[in-house]
């Protein structure tokens, strides 16, 4: 069993950072679906608190190191032209190789209609996925803000928990497009 | 216990011995707008990516030679749009008490724009061939 380095980092941005995201939501959605008026003790707020700044805390930073490793290590690999304008050297592969990259293989169209994975799948996750950091962020900034006083004010919290889904559904388009595409033409 | 003009401590009792002292909106207001600003700066420069070649070359230059291409200066400089408008923001409204109501909203209205900029088959009809 042995990954490459570019398998490793795939692993990484994907499957561990990005996965850590996805699975932190549930946690933070239930964590402000809470606050509200009656349900709490004043020492329940206190410890309450004190687990949704670290939770959203760790979720903002683990979105930037997502997306920066994304873009930035792992991104470059996949989308390297390789494969000449008309992509020949793709031409009798099953996979993308060194003289094809993830994107050549998948616009040559080789082993099927495989275009639209990149023109609209790889386009949307690479763009919207940014989305997810910088809601995350400001989510983690309003709940360090306002502190305890998000229980008595039911608008606000909608209103957090509405940007917190918001960084959720750009991290699931991030997530999903990038584990399909990995899997049509996987980084290696 | 501090008044309020927001009254937390009557909405929730359970607040009372916490003995909060009450926040103006300004800087919650910058939350929100700021990050609808750097997703529509993302958005916005999809789409100026697409219909301007001379301005997908500028976008690349941000990529210091790693090969990211122009997403590097799409999503560097919605960034540094979310963290200087932010800061700004805070600073600006930091003892202001701005509609929360109406920041949110209009940060929402600026991510949603910002969401529809950066859908392939919206900016795509802004390729040029």
């Amino acid at each position: 069993m042995e990954l490459t380095s570019r398998e490793t980092w795939a692993v990484i941005h994907g499957l561990i950072l990005g996965t850590l995201f996805l699975l932190a939501f549930g946690g933070a959605l239930a964590g402000m679906w809470s606050l509200r008026p009656g349900l709490l003790t004043t020492k329940g707020i206190q410890e309450r608190m004190k687990r949704l700044y670290v939770g959203l805390g760790a979720m903002a930073a683990i979105a930037w190191a997502t997306v920066i490793t994304g873009t930035w290590i792992v991104y470059p690999w996949y989308r390297a032209k390789l494969a000449g304008a008309d992509f020949a050297k793709c031409k009798g592969l099953e996979l993308p190789n060194s003289v094809c990259s993830p994107r050549d293989f998948l616009l040559s169209n080789v082993v099927g209609d495989t275009e639209k994975w990149h023109e609209f799948g790889m386009e949307w996750k690479e763009h919207v996925a940014w989305a997810a950091p910088i809601l995350a962020t400001s989510v983690f900034l309003l709940v360090l803000y306002y502190g305890p006083r998000i229980i008595a004010r039911p608008w606000l919290r909608t209103a957090i928990i509405v940007m917190l889904v918001g960084a959720f559904g750009a991290a699931v388009v991030g997530g999903a497009f990038g584990a399909f595409i990995n899997k049509v033409a996987p980084i290696s | 216990m501090n008044d309020t003009t927001h009254n937390d401590a009557e909405v929730a009792p359970e607040l009372g011995p916490l003995n909060l002292e009450d926040k103006p909106d300004g800087p919650g207001s910058a939350m929100m707008i700021s990050a609808g600003i750097g997703i529509f700066v993302l958005g916005l420069l999809t789409v100026l990516a697409e219909a301007s070649p001379s301005i997908k070359t500028w976008l690349q230059g941000w990529q210091w030679g790693v090969g990211v291409g122009p997403l590097a200066g799409k999503t560097t400089i919605a960034s540094l749009s979310y963290f200087v408008s932010l800061g700004l923001l805070w600073a600006l409204w930091r003892h202001k008490d701005i509609n929360i109501k109406t920041g949110f909203y209009v940060g929402l209205g600026l991510g949603l724009a910002g969401a529809l900029l950066t859908y392939p088959t919206f900016y795509q009809m802004f390729t040029k061939s």
